[in-house]
């Protein structure tokens, strides 16, 4: 069946069985391989992606029912000129190694910060729970993202 | 691990949504935020040919509270119990429990309606429900009717759902001033289903002493239920540690949990009794 | 040679792309008219495979094919040993697809190829499997019983038994003035990588040539086996490293879809691609660790060790495939770690059951042989009043020792010795970084409703496996040099240390150092790839030497185009300088290439102590870590930033092992942790305030750059310490660990048996 949607800023048009998870659709259908998928059980966070704001697993989630939704993948948080200040954080900690789990620490991560950007090491813990990182060992990773928290505060009013 | 083929529809009506369930056979399953029903897709356990999506849905939708208690909605997400400040004094035992549920992004998208549908033993919003003697209020082809939580989870993953059914709503009694509680879960890791798990409340009577005791508890049997046994160890006493030693005993006792890989039974009853005793002290301090 | 770059902590080259979700892992490649290959797998644990029938399979649209040990010409080809290729694991070898019996579930029986992966999937359901159940082997004890037989002709379950020897154990033992023997075992774990394995395959017909994607780890040594299994010359088979999702010691083996993939790529003339995913994975994989240790211990009133005597079963899985006799060779040879142990006699004996084979999984055997070693160590210190730091201290090796010989192992005539070090200048460090003393008041104590523990061992990592590797220089059409190497990539940053290298020996600007090429059988001639912490020492001293060899070639090239002689060429840094004035371009000399190697039969073995405070709830049986602290010196470090990496992120493999970790069978050899929430990896919640320091105290002296393998240093003490930090809180119970991992259940039912002890 046909579903419609937002992928970081750009309407889609795709042909989908319904069985086709939104991870599958967007690396297969929409050629965004930047989603990872670790498990496809809804385990692993690889495929962390944002939908309408939230970060939610994409393995979990049919792509027919990502109709009319805005959705954000690893891509749409990134661009060729330069690293985000997410990104280099990551890269300034050694907050990856293989990289594959990578894209679900950055959305997930993002998600969090872009609403909870003095959170704690306690919940950031908490929130990347919901990601495997075989690599790291995760020091890296939550010292990466308390150290973003500066980039994702709102400027003082003038 | 794909999901087997099968049809997908998004009603715009209640009522559109319960015919689709009734014209499949029984094969067809409603679906929310899918957080427990496409992973068994997944692995090909559960094989529904229709799915019928309910997110359009907006009566589903929303947390109300007044005097008669908690209304949840079907679909509100633990996410919205989690942002909903007013659900702190309304009734904090289910803002202490949703705490507990699986990871982030689960939390996004997984739903009331569908973690009582789906009855995991150790789930936590089927706790919380039969702790507190919930209704669910369900539609179907016949009409609405409500089901009480202690007849609603029948066993491991079943429930008295019909086919045709969707739940519409779980409604927990309102929350009175003078109620204690605790809520205590072990799992092996943060937002794992919990080796047991416990939510208690009592009501304190003018005297200090403990009434209307309710104590129910997860992951220890094939589905959530209240252990009466020590409901009646702590109603009419004070809440000290003699009490507490009684309640922990017979918790202990009242358990029949079953041998897994995570944990033995003989830890889960030991288990049960700790956690019975913690969820007592912080509910009296 | 320039020390500029070596030893900085410079920021990864790779991350640019990873951090942009722009690596390519093998299944992000989709060339057109793909097909898709799902493994049918045995659900049986052993069984007589008597028919398959696919023919209801074939009939659903978008199945192209379905293709079992009947398709396969001269029937399907084994998989050969890489490491320890005895006769007597010939038996024991395993076909890449069942043909007759079934010995684990998870064994590939069929491979259907449809156009899509869900497609091929479907054909599973359908598709009927006559297997006559046999009695399943769960575990060695069942093995040893020779009841049931996984390979008849063999005559036992029992593939080979390896002997460590040093000194006279027997004689030792008869004279010790206090021995101690215990019943250990660890659990069974393994390398699991997130991102799963995959193989693509695409046959040229017109040159008969085939490319394989997704190659891992040992790509050079896999092409050998692939070629002869295919018939076809190595020439003939390209293998390409994708970005490589973690390696671990498990990915990169050959496994049976190693030729499967290829197989179907050239039977049906199309390009044809197959992706593990997670429920497979946890069955398909190696498995590694699960073994038991019957162990002896003595030792001097002192606390001096004497010997070590014993027996170690390892449970090996139902075949005997490429490295996996590593760890069951590993453990009786390294138990004694970094202690001075003169007599040794440990036998080693290999199990074959009905379980998934097992294979190498970072620090293979030494993880299990210091859980062995360093429980020990404490009971020793326990029944004999010697404080634990200090009996360590009095049984490291010492560096006047080295090097030092460690047991020898037949029949492989493993003969092995330690390189160099300081063990007790690395014992001290931790202890003042850790803070011993002032957390030493703590153990055993209750504070709050947990009781603190400490515990500290230490360790020794083998690393730098010969015999040789490859590196090559090419200088490209812009002036910039590409490197190309035999090492492989498996996540842990060899792009950015190779360019340190390579910087330095040329004495050229980082930047300058355009791609690092690696894994692929495309870069260099001869290839050895990833494993045994080998990469820095390997292909970093092959680096050295292809940079002499290629500085020397430029000067020869340049002095030919400025008529001069090669001595009176000087480098700079993209330009070449002759006698009087006279420079050309280094873009000029686009296309010189110069191919070095290093040597080597030594190992390396970098060395340190970990030291942990952990508190305990004994009523939940639930740990957490208040403190780690590893200290490991490495010799030399490239770069500190990602060789801490590789400590911390082995460490919380290890206390994922310690932990959590557990691949669990029933008794009729069903498997009982098929998915994620069964099978318990470590998350961002579990294994807080960990730290670790880095020291070069020691370089190596066998090798050009002084490195010591450093990747699995982290992982190798982890469960001693943590059992043993979990003893000495619970102290006043008695409680003494001898599994893993250490669940709450486990943790519990110790504390339970104190109490009752102590109520006796």
């Amino acid at each position: 069946m046909a579903v419609q949607f937002e992928v970081n800023g750009k309407p889609v048009s795709v042909e989908v069985e319904p069985r086709l998870t939104l991870a599958d659709c967007l690396r297969h259908h929409l050629r965004l391989t930047g989603t990872h998928v670790g498990c496809e059980h809804g385990v692993c966070g690889a495929c962390t992606v944002i939908v309408n704001g939230d970060a939610v697993r994409s393995c979990l989630m049919l792509a027919v029912q990502a109709e009319g939704a805005k959705v954000t993948t690893v891509e749409g948080l990134s661009n060729d000129a330069d690293l985000t200040p997410l990104q280099k954080s990551f890269r300034k900690h050694h907050a990856l190694q293989c990289g594959f789990c990578t894209p679900g620490m950055i959305t997930t991560a993002h998600a969090l910060l872009s609403e909870e950007p003095d959170c704690d090491a306690d919940r950031v813990r908490e929130v990347l729970s919901g990601n495997i990182c075989r690599c790291t060992g995760y020091i890296g990773i939550v010292e990466a993202v308390l150290d973003a928290r500066s980039a994702y505060k709102k400027a003082p009013a003038p | 691990m794909k999901m087997p083929a099968f049809e997908y529809a998004c009603p715009e009506t209640l009522a559109e949504a319960v015919a689709l369930l009734a014209s499949h056979d029984g094969e067809a399953k409603p679906i929310a935020g899918g957080q427990s029903l496409l992973p068994m897709m997944a692995f090909r356990v559960a094989q529904p040919t229709l799915l019928v999506d309910l997110r359009k849905l907006a009566e589903l939708r929303g947390i109300r509270i007044s005097s008669d208690g908690v209304r949840l909605g079907a679909l509100v997400r633990w996410r919205d119990i989690q942002d909903d400040a007013r659900l702190a004094t309304a009734h904090p035992l289910l803002a202490d429990a949703i705490k507990h549920v699986a990871h982030y992004q689960v939390r996004n998208r997984g739903t009331v309606g569908g973690s009582m549908a789906h009855a995991d033993p150790a789930s936590e919003m089927p706790g919380v429900a039969v702790t507190c003697d919930a209704e669910i209020a369900v539609r179907g082809k016949s009409g609405t009717r409500t089901i009480k939580a202690a007849d609603f989870f029948l066993g491991a993953l079943t429930t008295a759902l019909a086919p045709d059914e969707i739940i519409t709503e779980v409604r927990l009694p309102a929350w009175p001033a003078n109620r204690r509680h605790g809520f205590q879960e072990f799992a092996r890791r943060r937002g794992d289903f919990a080796m047991s798990g416990v939510a208690l409340f009592y009501d304190l009577d003018a005297g200090g002493k403990a009434a209307n005791a309710h104590v129910g508890v997860i992951g220890v049997g094939d589905h959530p239920k209240r252990l009466a046994a020590v409901e009646a160890v702590v109603n009419g006493q004070t809440v000290d540690e003699a009490t507490i030693a009684k309640a922990v005993a017979a918790a202990s006792a009242a358990v029949e949990p079953p041998d897994d890989i995570h944990a033995s039974a003989a830890y889960r009853k030991a288990l049960t009794g700790t956690l019975v005793e913690r969820a007592l002290r912080s509910a009296a301090a | 040679m320039k020390n500029t770059f070596i030893g900085t902590s410079m920021e990864r080259r790779e991350d640019l792309r990873f951090l942009r979700g722009k690596g390519i892992y093998v299944d992000d490649l989709a060339p057109s008219n793909l097909l898709y290959a799902v493994i049918m797998r045995s659900n049986i644990a052993h069984g007589r495979l008597k028919s398959i029938d696919a023919s209801a399979a074939l009939k659903i649209p978008g199945v192209h094919s379905v293709i079992t040990a009947k398709d396969m010409p001269g029937g399907p080809p084994i998989i050969p040993m890489r490491l320890q290729p005895l006769p007597e694991f010939k038996p024991f070898e395993q076909l890449v697809i069942a043909d007759d019996k079934v010995r684990y579930v998870g064994e590939p029986l069929a491979m259907v190829l449809a156009e899509s992966v869900a497609i091929g999937e479907d054909a599973l359901e359908v598709i009927a499997l006559e297997i006559e159940d046999l009695p399943a082997v769960p575990d060695w004890r069942a093995a040893e019983k020779n009841e049931s037989l996984l390979f008849e002709p063999a005559g036992s379950n029992r593939a080979l038994t390896f002997e460590a020897r040093k000194g006279d154990a027997d004689a030792a033992f008869k004279n010790a003035p206090y021995v101690r023997r215990e019943q250990l075992r660890t659990g069974r774990h393994f390398g699991l990588t997130l991102e799963p394995r995959g193989v693509m395959a695409e046959w040229d017909a017109a040159s008969g040539h085939l490319t394989v994607s997704g190659a891992a780890k040992v790509p050079f040594f896999n092409r050998r086996i692939l070629a002869k299994q295919i018939g076809l010359p190595e020439e003939a088979i390209t293998m390409i490293e994708n970005d490589v999702g973690g390696g671990y010691g498990a990915r990169g083996e050959f496994y049976p879809e190693d030729f499967l993939i290829p197989f179907a790529a050239r039977h049906v003339n199309r390009p044809v691609k197959w992706i593990e995913d997670r429920r497979e994975n946890l069955i398909a994989m190696n498995h590694a660790r699960e073994s038991e240790a019957d162990i002896e211990i003595a030792c001097e009133r002192d606390g001096t060790i004497i010997g070590l005597r014993g027996f170690v079963h390892t449970d090996m899985g139902a075949y005997m495939r490429t490295n996996g006799a590593v760890g069951a060779r590993n453990i009786p040879q390294f138990m004694g770690g970094p202690y001075r142990v003169p007599h040794v006699k440990i036998d080693s004996l290999l199990w074959m059951t009905n379980k998934t084979p097992v294979g190498t999984y970072r620090g293979p055997g030494r993880y299990e042989g210091s859980f062995y070693i360093e429980r020990l160590l404490d009971m020793v210190a326990h029944d004999l009043g010697i404080d634990r730091v200090e009996l360590r201290r009095r049984n490291l090796i010492t560096s006047a020792e080295q090097p030092y010989e460690i047991a020898t192992v037949q029949p492989t005539d493993a003969r092995d010795q330690y390189d160099s070090g300081d063990y007790e200048q690395a014992l001290d460090r931790c202890l003042k970084e850790f803070g011993w003393n002032d957390k030493a008041k703590l153990q055993g104590k209750l504070i709050d409703g947990r009781y603190h523990g400490l515990a500290v061992c230490c360790f020794v990592e083998g690393g730098a496996a010969g015999p040789k590797e490859s590196a090559r220089l090419e200088i490209n059409s812009d002036g910039t040099i590409s490197v190309f190497m035999g090492s492989s990539a498996v996540g842990q940053g060899v792009e950015t240390v190779f360019a340190q290298i390579a910087a330095d020996a040329l004495e050229v600007p980082v930047d300058r150092i355009s791609h690092v090429h690696h894994g692929s059988t495309t870069t260099v001639s001869d290839g050895y790839g990833a494993y045994h912490s080998r990469s820095v020492v390997m292909g970093g001293s092959a680096l050295l030497d292809a940079a002499t060899k290629f500085q020397a070639a430029i000067k020869d090239a340049a002095a030919k185009r400025l008529g001069c002689n090669a001595s009176e060429v000087r480098l700079g840094e993209d330009k070449v300088f002759g006698p009087g004035g006279k420079s050309l371009l280094l873009a000029e000399l686009a296309g010189l290439t110069v191919e070095g190697a290093f040597l080597n039969k030594k190992h390396t073995y970098s060395y340190g102590t970990h030291a942990a405070h952990i508190t305990v709830d004994a009523k939940l049986g639930q740990v957490q870590i208040v403190d780690y602290m590893v200290v490991q010196d490495v010799g030399r470090a490239i770069n500190p930033m990602t060789l801490r990496g590789q400590i911390i992120g082995s460490l919380v493999q290890g206390l994922g092992g310690a932990m959590l970790e557990h691949l669990q069978y029933d008794e009729q050899g069903q498997f009982l942790t098929g998915t994620l929430a069964d099978y318990l990896l470590p998350t961002a919640g579990d294994f807080p305030n960990l730290r670790c320091i880095v020291t070069e105290d020691h370089p190596s002296p066998i090798n050009p750059l002084g490195a010591k393998g450093a990747g699995e240093g982290g992982i190798v003490a982890a469960g001693g310490v943590m059992a043993n930090a979990v003893a000495n809180a619970l102290q006043s119970f008695g409680v003494q660990p001898r599994q893993l991992p250490l669940t709450p259940t486990y943790i519990w039912e110790l504390v339970q048996a104190g109490q009752r002890q102590a109520a006796e």
